[in-house]
């Protein structure tokens, strides 16, 4: 493995009740982080494409551990999202070069599909800063109740020359969804937006 | 007595490789379950409260044994522990002290007879609010190699009327442990301390 990787966390949360309402079925969601060196801190470098071999590895790791975490079949994820927050020594572009080009193809592989674009957020932060990785559906972007996010944090990362990158995907939308838009039984999924 | 009425759960898993030092070669896990309740006694000075502790043994054993769960299903991995409370603003600190004796004692009965006194901390918070929750090894107090502790917390708990209650377990010692002190494999084990 190109990355190394000092620690990984996984977060499942599980939401029962909303305003006295019962969820049910509750709604699940869950996050897989790394935390890494980052090869590039403290200097400029041109060439990313160490990071986006990084990504690519992290892209199927996080979401095997993110899947293994929420206990379902990879292939009855609902929606998912992706973040990067990089030490103060690094660039927010070394974020980009880590979500962007590699790290989605090995999410689908895993889920099996994933026609809509991956959602993702980035920052550059120090110890603790919290990760608000956004969600969306896999199959179709335009499903609003899916449109949602989870708030993730480590106390002690990242330190100034490491990145933590997060994988989050969900067996749900939100808790109590009623804002109207496409539904999931309404996606066509041809076009992964609607 | 109320029952209990959950919103929301979180459980996490921290996996250590090392933190700057050489690789461990077993990772140290931390493992922490967070459920938050309904604080039944919020927004008035109630003077019995004790009755609660038995309603929340239950929640405690099931807390304790998805812990396990996650860690691999061997309570035998098991090495440290702690527990905690955040009382939301309509609560009080008392509230917490409710925790004390189902979260701790639902530990020690899954981990089997473990001696030592599980370490705890509490504070009134709102939601975020953040808890570093003490760990210390599950038959001796006193093992330096196991002095440790989880930040925990939630981004949108606790609300005024609610508690968010934690457990914590963990796999070994601190990934560089190096202080000296009483070690794990000198534990007398008659007392909880040494």
């Amino acid at each position: 493995m190109k990355a190394s990787i000092r620690k990984v966390a996984t977060f499942v949360e599980e939401t029962r009740n909303e305003m006295g309402r019962d969820v049910d079925p509750p709604t699940r969601r869950a996050a897989a982080v790394a935390v890494i060196a980052n090869p590039c801190a403290g200097k400029y470098v041109e060439d990313l494409s160490e990071l986006m071999t990084i990504g690519e590895e992290l892209g199927e790791l996080l979401t095997l551990r993110a899947v293994a975490a929420l206990g379902i079949p990879a292939t009855t994820v609902e929606s998912y999202g992706k973040a990067a927050a990089v030490g103060e020594n690094g660039e927010l572009e070394h974020a980009a070069a880590i979500l962007h080009p590699k790290l989605g193809a090995p999410v689908r592989k895993v889920l099996g599909k994933g026609a809509a674009l991956i959602p993702s957020s980035k920052k550059r932060g120090g110890l603790g800063v919290p990760l608000d990785i956004p969600l969306g559906h896999k199959d179709a972007a335009f499903v609003r109740s899916h449109f949602d996010g989870m708030e993730v944090r480590i106390n002690d990362a990242p330190r100034a020359n490491e990145i933590m990158v997060a994988v989050a995907v969900t067996d749900s939308g939100r808790p109590l969804p009623r804002v109207g838009g496409l539904t999931k039984d309404q996606i066509k999924g041809e076009d992964g937006l609607r | 007595m109320p029952d209990i009425q959950i919103r929301k759960k979180l459980t996490s898993v921290e996996e250590i490789f090392h933190e700057g030092g050489p690789l461990a070669t077993t990772p140290l896990r931390r493992a922490a379950a967070l459920v938050v309740i309904h604080n039944p006694f919020a927004g008035a000075y109630i003077k019995d409260i004790a009755g609660f502790m038995d309603d929340l043994r239950p929640l405690g054993l099931e807390m304790a044994r998805s812990l396990v769960a996650v860690l691999g299903g061997d309570p035998g991995i098991v090495e440290g522990y702690g527990k905690g409370a955040i009382i939301g603003s309509a609560g009080e600190l008392e509230h917490g002290a409710l925790w004390h004796v189902p979260g701790g004692y639902a530990m020690r009965e899954i981990l089997g007879d473990a001696k030592a006194i599980v370490s705890s901390t509490k504070k009134v918070g709102g939601p975020g609010a953040r808890l570093d929750v003490p760990i210390t090894h599950i038959n001796a107090s006193y093992v330096r190699s196991h002095f440790d502790a989880m930040e925990v917390g939630l981004a949108d708990a606790p609300r005024a009327d609610e508690i968010l209650l934690a457990l914590v377990m963990t796999t070994g010692p601190r990934v560089h442990a190096r202080v000296g002190g009483l070690k794990a494999s000198d534990i007398k084990g008659e007392d909880g301390l040494r």
